[in-house]
């Protein structure tokens, strides 16, 4: 994990003064080693614990994938969205209409996520023209309108939605199973994927535009193309998490899959774990699965709950509970920046890392 | 004739669309503030007017000399808390800020007064009464007296704003507040005073909105925010009339596509204003001249 001195060898002056670059402060080998063992004990799940607790945790996969693609928009690419539902809605309909023609819905689900990231090529072209907030009213405007579109087709079920077919004569254990894997994957290739994207170019540049998008143009950071990029891979991760949602309830309706409330958990869930840092969501969803488990027997009251907790930590504490953690204890689970180190000076951190 | 008929209708709720979105339009020429949660305000506003109605038994067209100045005081009191911490912050800040408000108030009211409908004056001779024309055309009293009052807010607001001293005021301040604070304004209070113009706007859009149609939780967002955007939109940014233009244009679309198809009505609003972010993402009317 530690990348030590590759950079810091191409830059001359850098090796003269004897500074070395690394991607930590410590070596986080063991985080890795941690999160792959976590992963596998997750995928032990099924042989575990009851289908009540895959339930749940289904939940939690696509609320954390639903959260880390929300923090690559609004995080790094300052892309207020809050017409994801759109994506979610996209990707569970594209699911239902391969599975009435015979595909099976696990199949269905990549081809769905790719799906909507070609759908969101010419929507981006269409919100791209406005900025911060009436961009945000826009993808608004645009997921109500897909909805509509969608609502017009009794084939799929229109108004009403339908069943999704494809699983007749499956063994509903094994069903469990496999809709908790594909949840399990979908959410650890999302995390893998924003934190492959931060460690690239791109995530150079998102980093940039996160901190001061003017000064992150005027140095000749390619500020647009990488909010298109970020789109389109916000767009396939919310349409992966829909069909993964759209498989877990079997059925799919058009005014929960299209419902503002997964925009609103998402972007609720980032802000509390920390907007703008790769843990965040995991925090964020921890977060949020506790207090709709917590109150599910009072309704809408984990939402409300949840948003007045964003509202208090958007103002008082802008990089959420991670952030704080962080601060406070210097560490890092998925490291994008870069640490100085120098035997004369104390370790320091280059800014808008 | 069923045609005109619709066409007549589409201007009509123009004004109403108009109403709806002029404090939107306010709210962001001032503060630079997107008011997410815009349209569950203007719900809390028509609630108040069908509260007040029901207690004090008072003429429904006259609830709103109380729900105006409540909700202006309520724009007052949140723009100097709230929303002025948020903007503070940063642009990022407010629009979360505002999207946490909108989806906190939508839901409160879901609990508190559940997702049934609920109108205002649905008793009232001006509510039922139209003036007809033939078979075909048949015109709503409601909606006459509603494209008045549009059109005497947006001439008030606009004689307000570029003519008053007080206007010209919260102009200097949408410029720069820093230079306006320097020159002696309290910029935070100016601000203030906008958000409570915006509000009183709110107040009278969700009380129109409830007596032409009903009233439900998710019809702030749903209708009034959206509605609003597109004729702003449509209208083209920061220009009064433009707005009331853009919210004809709107009302004129859902009414041919409802004539098509009830069903279409929503979406054939829509598709017109994807239509002008494609033609002439400027709007329809382009002054300069912030509002």
């Amino acid at each position: 994990m530690t990348r030590a001195a590759t950079t810091a060898a191409g830059n001359p002056a850098g090796t003269a003064l004897g500074i070395r670059v690394t991607r930590s402060q410590r070596n986080v080998a063991w985080t890795g080693a941690i999160a792959l063992v976590i992963v596998a004990v997750l995928a032990y799940f099924p042989y575990l614990v009851y289908s009540g607790t895959t339930t749940i945790l289904v939940q939690a996969f696509i609320v954390l994938t639903l959260a880390s693609m929300w923090n690559l928009l609004a995080g790094y690419a300052g892309l207020v969205s809050v017409g994801q539902q759109a994506f979610v809605g996209l990707g569970a309909y594209l699911v239902l209409i391969l599975a009435i023609h015979g595909t099976p819905p696990f199949a269905g689900l990549p081809v769905a996520a790719i799906g909507c990231g070609v759908v969101a090529l010419p929507l981006w072209w269409l919100v791209s023209r406005l900025r911060t907030g009436y961009f945000a009213i826009a993808t608004w405007v645009l997921a109500a309108t897909i909805m509509l579109i969608i609502e017009r087709f009794s084939s799929i079920g229109g108004g009403t939605g339908m069943p999704l077919p494809g699983f007749a004569g499956m063994d509903p254990t094994y069903l469990t199973a496999y809709t908790y894997w594909a949840a399990l994957a979908v959410a650890v290739l999302a995390m893998v994927s924003v934190y492959l994207i931060l460690r690239s170019r791109l995530g150079l540049v998102l980093t940039a535009i996160r901190d001061d998008e003017t000064a992150a143009r005027s140095s000749g950071a390619r500020t647009g193309l990488a909010r298109l990029l970020v789109f389109l891979v916000a767009a396939a991760g919310c349409g992966a998490a829909g069909a993964v949602l759209a498989i877990s309830q079997l059925q799919v309706q058009p005014a929960a899959v299209f419902n503002i409330s997964w925009t609103a958990e998402m972007a609720f869930a980032t802000i509390i774990g920390g907007l703008g840092t790769i843990e965040g969501p995991i925090i964020g969803t921890a977060v949020y699965i506790l207090l709709q488990q917590t109150l599910q027997s009072y309704n809408a009251w984990y939402l409300i709950i949840l948003g007045l907790i964003a509202i208090a930590i958007a103002l008082f504490a802008r990089r959420g509970l991670w952030g704080l953690a962080e601060d406070h204890l210097k560490i890092r689970l998925f490291p994008v920046g870069y640490w100085l180190h120098d035997t004369a000076l104390a370790p320091g951190r280059i800014p808008g890392s | 004739m069923a045609w005109v008929n619709a066409i007549i209708q589409g201007i009509l709720t123009g004004g109403l669309y108009a109403l709806f979105a002029c404090g939107l339009s306010l709210m962001f020429g001032v503060m630079k503030v997107v008011n997410l949660a815009h349209g569950d305000l203007a719900v809390i506003a028509g609630y108040i007017a069908i509260g007040i109605v029901f207690v004090t038994h008072m003429p429904v067209l006259w609830s709103f000399l109380i729900v105006v100045p409540v909700m202006a005081a309520v724009g007052y009191a949140l723009q100097r808390t709230l929303i002025q911490a948020a903007l503070n912050r940063s642009v990022l800040t407010t629009l979360l800020v505002m999207f946490g408000l909108s989806i906190v108030i939508e839901n409160g009211l879901l609990q508190f007064f559940s997702a049934n409908t609920r109108g205002i004056g649905v008793n009232l001779a001006l509510v039922t009464d139209s003036i007809n024309a033939g078979s075909q055309i048949q015109i709503a009293w409601l909606l006459i007296v509603i494209f008045a009052a549009a059109v005497a807010v947006l001439t008030g607001l606009q004689y307000f704003l570029s003519r008053s001293r007080y206007g010209r005021l919260i102009r200097a301040v949408a410029d720069d507040p820093e230079a306006a604070q320097l020159a002696g304004a309290d910029y935070r209070h100016v601000f203030g005073i906008a958000a409570a113009i915006a509000f009183g706007t709110v107040a009278l859009a969700g009380i129109a909105y409830g007596m032409y149609s009903q009233l439900d939780p998710t019809a702030g967002t749903d209708t009034i925010l959206l509605f609003a955007f597109a004729a702003v939109v449509i209208g083209g940014l920061g220009s009064l009339w433009g707005t009331l233009l853009g919210g004809i244009v709107l009302g004129i679309a859902q009414q041919v596509g409802a004539q098509l198809n009830i069903s279409y009505e929503t979406l054939a609003g829509y598709l017109v204003f994807l239509a002008v972010l494609v033609i002439r993402p400027q709007g329809l009317i382009t002054t300069g001249n912030q509002s």
